[in-house]
C-alpha cells in the first residue's frame, strides 16, 4: 500500500511538472444541465477574469458514478484534475489516501470559519485542515405539491404521513398519481429517508449516521419501512427506472399530484415558468418540518505540483465562496447558499424557507446529513442501504422485519 | 470472432527448415513479440492483479492487505450478486437461443431468392452498429408502460393489451433480451447468410434430384454443414452475454431494486462507485471463470480439430 | 452459390408461402427498425409535440432545429459546442486505432496460419482468451499502465487502448482467413527467394481484401461505440462522441430536450450506420469468403 502510494505520488508530480502550464485548472464535475451550466459559467468566468485558464471536464450521469470512475482512473494514473466535484465522506476518503491539498490559507484569508456553518465546513476538512470549497446548501426532505389536483380531488396538503394516505387516497379516485416517483435506487432512498426522517431525530441520527444495529433493526425502522412500502400503492405503474425529473413533470403538468425530493426539483418548476406558491407548493415532507437534511455539494482541491495551478486553484477555492458566485449559482439551482448571511432579496420563497429552516434546525440539532445523496456515510454502506430500501419497495412479498433484518445484515457486511 | 474458426485444416508443417541462424527465420517470431507483450502484461498481468486484489481487503484505490478468502465469502453471502448470476442464467440461454433461433431463420428466408435482399440484410444488421449508448432511450421509452407499446396498443383500441416487463422485477429480465435480441441477432444471421452460400450447391442439386424437400434438405444436409459456424455463433454470443453492460445501463440501470443486474454491472458498481475493489475484484475472477469454463473446451476442440482433420 | 430449394412447379401454395415469407420478413424489418424510426420522429418534432404526442406520432412540420442544435449548440458543462467537436475526436481515435489493430492482426494471423512455430497455437489460443476479458476489470491497472507511458488522458493513450483489446479480435479474423491459404504457396514462394514481407505483401495482402473489410467494419464499429474506455480514459479535451452523448442525455437537473437527444443520438451513430449500410454486402461477402466454410 504504501509501496504504491508513494510511486503513485511520485508518479503524479512528474507528470503534474511535465503537464500543466500557467494558471490551467481542470474541474471535473457533473453539472451539466442548461441552469447548471449558467452557473458554472458564472464560476469560469471569474477565474479566466483572475487570469487562469478553465478547463472543463464533464461527465455526466448517475449522480457522478461515471465522473468518480473517471476520478479514480486519472488518480491511479498519477494525473488527478486540480479540482473535481466530491462531497460528503467521500472527502474523507480521498484526503486519507492523501491525495488532497490543503487551502487552509483561502479559508484564513476568507474567515470561512466564521462565514460556514460548523456543520458544513466539518466536511470540508480533513484531519483538521480545509480540503474542499463547499457550492452550496441543498435540503432534501422537500414535499412538492401541485394546489390545482388537490383541489381537484377535494384533499388538503399533508403534515403528517397519516394525513398523507388520506389525501393521497382523495386523489387516487379522482383520478390522478398521488405520489410521482422515479424506481431508481436513490429516488427511492430519498423518499425513504424522509419517512424515516420523521420517526425523530434521535432515530435518524442512530440508524443513518452512527449505524446502531438497535436502531438499524428496531420497531422505528419497522415502522418507517412499513409506511415506505404502502407508497408503492399510490405511484403510477411506469414508475420504474424514471428519471426524477420527468417525475417532476408528471406534478408540473398535473398528471400526479406530490413528489418527494430535494430542492433541485425547483428548478424544473422554475423553467416551466411555475410561480412557487401559486402553481405549485413547497413544504417539508410530512412529519419533518422542524427538520432539515441536507446535501451540500464542494469542489475538493487535488495536490497539483505546478505552482500556477496551485495559484488557480486557490483562486478557485475563493471565487466559489465570494457572494457573486454563491448567489448566481443556487438561484440557477434551487438550492441555498452555503454561506450565512448572504442578501435574500433575489430568492423565491421556497429558498426563503430553506434559509430559516437551515438556521431553525441548525440551532435546535435537527441538522442532518443526508443518508440517500451520500453525506451520512461512505459509498459502501449507502450502497448497501440502497439495495435492501429499493429491492423491499420492489419486492411484493418482502415484509418490513425482514427487510429491517436484511439491512442491518447489509450494513454490518459493508463495515 | 464472427468467422468461423474450426476450419478444415490445411497442413501448415514447415519442413526442411534451415538450420543455420537466419533472420528471416525469426522473423515470424520478432513481428509477434509486441502483440505477445501486450497480451502477457495487459491480459494476463491485470488478470492476475485483479485475482491478488480479490483476495485483498482493497476498497477505493488497491491496496495490499491480504484476507484470504473473505472476498469470495462475502460476494457469495450478498444477495444482489446471486441476483446477477442468476439472472446471466435466464438471459444467457435465452438470449443466445433466441438469437440462433432468429438468426438461422431469417438467414434461411433471405436466401430465398428475395427481391429486397440487400436492403432487408441491412435493416437486419444494422442494430449490431449501434451501441445501447445511443438507442437506450428510445428502448426505455418503448418498453415503459406508461408512454411505450403498451399504451401504443391501448390507444390502439387493445383495451387489455399488457406489457409491463420493465416495471416487474420477475420479468424485466426478459426485457434485457428483447433488447439484446434485437441488437445481435441479426448479425447471427449474417453469419449463417455467409454460412449458407458457403454451401456446396451440387449437395443441395443431388439432393433435390433425389426427391427431398426443402424442409428435409435443409435440415438433413445444408444445416448439418454448418456446425462451424453454429459453433462460431455460440461462442460470440455467450460471450456478448458475458459481457453485457451497456445494455443493462442504458435500459434499467438494474431496476426495478436490482432485479435486472447482471454481473458486469455489479462488478462495475462494487469496484468503482462503493468503493469496494476487493469485492469488485472477486465477482471479476467469477466471472472469468465462467468464461474459461466456455472458452477453454472450445479451444481445445478449434485447435486439436486443425491437427487431425476432423 | 446461391442455393435455390424452392420448387416452382406448385404455383398456388407456392405463392401463399411465398406471401408468408414476405410477411414474417417484414415484419422483422419493422421490428429491427423500431428503435430507429422512434428516435428519428422524435428528433424532428419540437419541444411541444414530443410532451403531447405518442411515440410514433408524426411531427407536424419536418423541424432539424434540434439536429443543428445538437450539432453544434447544444451545451455540456460550460461548453456549448454541440457535439460536433467529440465527433472529430472519434475520429481522431478510431482511424488510427482500426489503421493499427488492423495491421497487426493482418501480421499475426499470417504468422500464426502460415508461419507456424513451437507454441504459436498456444499463443494464439491464449490471445483469444484476450478477447473475453470483461473490460472493466481492465480499467484501473490499464489507468496506471497509461500513467507510467505518459500517454494518460491524452488521445493517444485511448488509442493505444482500443489497439490492446482489438488486436485479440483481428488476429482471430486474419487467422482464420489465411488458414485456407495453401501452406505450399508460402513454401513455393520461399523456394522461389522471396522474404517474410515480401511474401505477406506480394501474395498475402493482395487476396485479404475481403477480410480487411471485415475486420475494419468490426473495429470502427466497436471503438466508435466504445462508452467504457472512452470516459475512463479520456481527458477534458478529448472525449469521445459517446461520452458526449451520455453528457448531453443524462443531464441530471434541467428540462430534458428529448428533440435534442434524439438527434444528438442519431448524429453519434450516423458514421457506423452509414458503413454498414454502404459495406454491409461486403461484410456479408467477407465473411463468406473468410472460412466460413464447412
Amino acid at each position: 500500500m504504501k509501496k504504491i502510494a508513494l510511486g503513485l505520488s511520485t508518479v503524479a508530480l512528474a507528470l503534474a511538472a511535465a503537464n500543466s502550464q500557467a494558471g490551467e485548472v481542470e474541474v471535473l464535475h457533473w453539472w451539466t444541465s442548461g441552469s447548471e451550466a449558467t452557473a458554472i459559467n458564472v464560476l469560469k468566468k471569474e477565474m479566466e477574469d483572475a487570469g487562469n485558464t478553465w478547463k472543463d471536464f464533464a461527465v455526466a450521469g448517475g449522480g457522478g458514478e461515471s465522473a468518480m470512475t473517471v476520478l479514480k482512473s486519472r488518480a491511479i494514473a498519477g494525473n488527478p484534475p486540480a479540482a473535481a466535484q466530491i462531497k460528503g465522506p467521500t472527502i474523507q476518503e480521498w484526503g486519507d489516501l492523501g491525495f488532497l491539498a490543503n487551502i487552509d490559507d483561502v479559508a484564513k484569508a476568507g474567515h470561512w470559519d466564521q462565514i460556514l456553518p460548523p456543520v458544513v465546513s466539518k466536511v470540508m476538512k480533513y484531519d483538521g485542515h480545509y480540503v474542499a470549497a463547499p457550492v452550496n446548501v441543498h435540503r432534501v426532505n422537500w414535499l412538492w405539491a401541485n394546489p390545482d389536483v388537490f383541489r381537484k380531488a377535494g384533499a388538503s396538503i399533508p403534515t403528517t404521513w397519516d394525513q398523507f394516505f388520506v389525501a393521497a387516497d382523495k386523489i387516487k379516485k379522482a383520478g390522478f398519481t398521488p405520489l410521482a416517483h422515479g424506481g431508481q435506487a436513490w429516488q427511492d432512498a430519498t423518499l425513504f429517508e424522509a419517512i424515516a426522517l420523521s420517526e425523530g431525530t434521535d432515530f435518524y441520527k442512530a440508524a443513518f449516521i452512527d449505524l446502531d444495529d438497535d436502531a438499524i433493526k428496531g420497531p422505528k425502522m419497522i415502522d418507517a419501512l412499513t409506511t415506505f412500502k404502502k407508497m408503492r400503492q399510490y405511484v403510477d405503474p411506469g414508475f420504474s427506472g424514471r428519471d426524477w425529473n420527468v417525475a417532476t413533470s408528471m406534478v408540473i403538468n398535473g398528471k400526479a399530484a406530490m413528489q418527494v425530493m430535494g430542492d433541485w426539483a425547483k428548478g424544473e418548476f422554475t423553467s416551466a415558468g411555475k410561480k412557487p406558491g401559486i402553481d405549485y407548493i413547497c413544504v417539508p415532507a410530512p412529519g419533518t418540518s422542524g427538520q432539515y437534511t441536507f446535501n451540500i455539494d464542494s469542489m475538493a482541491m487535488f495536490q497539483v505540483d505546478s505552482e500556477d495551478t496551485q495559484k488557480a486553484q486557490k483562486d478557485l477555492a475563493r471565487l466559489i465562496l465570494e457572494p457573486t458566485f454563491q448567489e448566481a449559482f443556487n438561484l440557477a439551482k434551487g438550492s441555498i447558499p452555503v454561506r450565512l448571511g448572504m442578501p435574500r432579496d433575489k430568492f423565491d420563497t421556497c429558498a426563503d424557507s430553506s434559509m430559516d429552516a437551515f438556521n431553525a434546525a441548525s440551532a435546535s440539532g435537527d441538522l442532518l446529513p443526508s443518508m440517500a445523496h451520500g453525506m451520512s456515510v461512505n459509498s459502501m454502506v449507502q450502497g448497501a442501504m440502497f439495495d435492501v430500501i429499493t429491492n423491499f419497495f420492489n419486492t411484493e412479498d418482502m415484509t418490513a422485519e425482514q427487510a429491517a433484518d436484511k439491512l442491518s445484515r447489509a450494513v454490518k457486511a459493508s463495515l | 470472432m464472427k468467422t468461423n474458426i474450426a476450419n478444415s485444416g490445411s497442413e501448415k508443417t514447415q519442413s526442411g527448415r534451415p538450420a543455420r541462424f537466419n533472420l528471416a527465420d525469426w522473423m515470424p517470431k520478432i513481428v509477434l513479440a509486441p502483440t505477445m507483450l501486450i497480451a502477457i502484461f495487459c491480459i494476463y498481468g491485470y488478470m492476475i492483479w485483479s485475482a491478488v486484489l480479490s483476495f485483498t481487503n482493497s476498497r477505493m484505490l488497491p491496496s495490499y492487505k491480504f484476507v484470504g478468502w473473505d472476498q469470495y465469502e462475502r460476494l457469495f453471502n450478498n444477495d444482489r450478486w446471486i441476483v446477477a448470476l442468476t439472472n446471466l442464467g435466464i438471459f444467457g440461454s435465452l438470449f443466445i437461443l433466441i438469437c440462433l433461433f432468429l438468426g438461422i431463420m431469417l438467414a434461411i428466408f433471405l436466401d430465398q431468392k428475395i427481391r429486397t435482399e440487400g436492403a432487408l440484410r441491412t435493416i437486419y444488421l444494422y442494430p449490431m452498429a449501434i451501441s445501447f449508448i445511443v438507442t437506450g432511450t428510445a428502448w426505455k421509452w418503448l418498453l415503459n408502460p406508461t408512454n411505450g407499446i403498451q399504451k401504443l396498443m391501448i390507444d390502439m383500441g387493445f383495451e387489455n393489451f399488457k406489457f409491463d416487463w420493465l416495471t416487474n422485477p420477475d420479468m424485466v429480465v426478459y426485457c434485457l433480451v428483447i433488447a439484446a435480441v434485437w441488437q445481435a441477432s441479426g448479425f447471427v444471421m449474417a453469419l449463417f447468410l455467409a454460412g449458407l452460400r458457403g454451401v456446396d450447391g451440387d449437395l443441395i442439386k443431388a439432393a433435390h434430384l433425389d426427391g427431398a424437400s426443402t424442409f428435409t434438405t435443409y435440415r438433413r444436409i445444408i444445416l448439418p454443414s454448418l456446425k462451424p459456424v453454429f459453433f462460431s455463433a455460440l461462442v460470440i454470443l455467450s460471450h456478448i452475454a458475458i459481457k453485457s453492460f451497456d445494455l443493462v445501463q442504458a435500459l434499467t440501470n438494474g431496476g426495478p431494486g436490482y432485479a435486472s443486474d447482471l454481473p458486469a454491472n455489479f462488478m462495475y458498481t462494487y469496484t468503482f462507485t462503493r468503493s469496494q475493489i476487493g469485492m469488485g475484484s472477486a465477482s471479476a475472477m467469477v466471472m472469468l471463470g465462467c468464461i474459461l469454463a466456455i472458452l477453454v473446451p472450445y479451444l481445445y476442440s478449434e485447435l486439436r480439430g486443425n491437427k487431425n482433420e476432423k | 452459390m446461391k442455393n435455390n430449394s424452392t420448387a416452382r412447379n406448385t404455383s398456388g401454395v407456392t405463392k401463399l408461402l411465398r406471401i408468408a415469407l414476405y410477411s414474417v420478413l417484414l415484419i422483422m424489418a419493422f421490428f429491427y427498425l423500431m428503435p430507429l424510426i422512434i428516435m428519428l420522429l422524435t428528433s424532428l418534432k419540437d419541444a411541444e409535440e414530443v410532451r403531447n404526442g405518442t411515440l410514433l406520432s408524426l411531427p407536424g412540420s419536418l423541424n432539424f432545429d434540434s439536429w443543428s442544435k445538437a450539432w453544434s449548440g447544444a451545451c455540456t458543462g460550460s461548453t456549448c459546442t454541440g457535439i460536433s467537436p467529440y465527433f472529430l475526436n472519434s475520429f481522431k481515435i478510431v482511424i488510427p486505432a482500426v489503421a493499427i489493430s488492423t495491421l497487426l492482426g493482418a501480421i499475426n494471423g499470417y504468422v500464426i496460419s502460415l508461419w507456424k512455430f513451437r507454441g504459436s497455437n498456444l499463443f494464439f489460443a491464449a490471445l483469444l482468451l484476450g478477447c473475453f476479458i470483461p473490460f472493466q476489470v481492465v480499467l484501473l491497472p490499464m489507468a496506471q499502465t497509461l500513467g507510467w507511458l505518459g500517454i494518460a488522458s491524452s488521445t493517444t493513450g485511448l488509442i493505444f487502448v482500443h489497439v490492446v483489446y482489438g488486436v485479440a479480435f483481428t488476429t482471430l479474423f486474419f487467422r482464420n482467413f489465411y488458414q485456407s491459404i495453401p501452406g505450399e504457396l508460402v513454401k513455393a514462394a520461399r523456394l522461389d527467394g522471396a522474404g517474410f514481407f515480401t511474401i505477406f505483401y506480394r501474395i498475402i495482402l493482395p487476396v485479404s481484401t475481403p477480410i480487411i473489410v471485415v475486420t475494419v467494419i468490426w473495429q470502427f464499429t466497436q471503438i466508435w461505440n466504445d462508452f467504457l474506455f472512452g470516459v475512463a480514459f479520456s481527458g477534458f479535451d478529448s472525449q469521445p462522441v459517446t461520452v458526449a452523448l451520455n453528457n448531453l442525455v443524462n443531464t441530471s437537473f434541467g428540462g430534458k430536450e428529448y428533440n435534442v437527444d434524439m438527434a444528438a443520438a442519431i448524429i453519434a451513430a450516423l458514421p457506423t450506420i452509414v458503413v454498414y449500410v454502404f459495406a454491409g454486402k461486403y461484410f456479408v461477402r467477407g465473411l463468406t469468403a473468410g472460412a466460413v466454410k464447412g
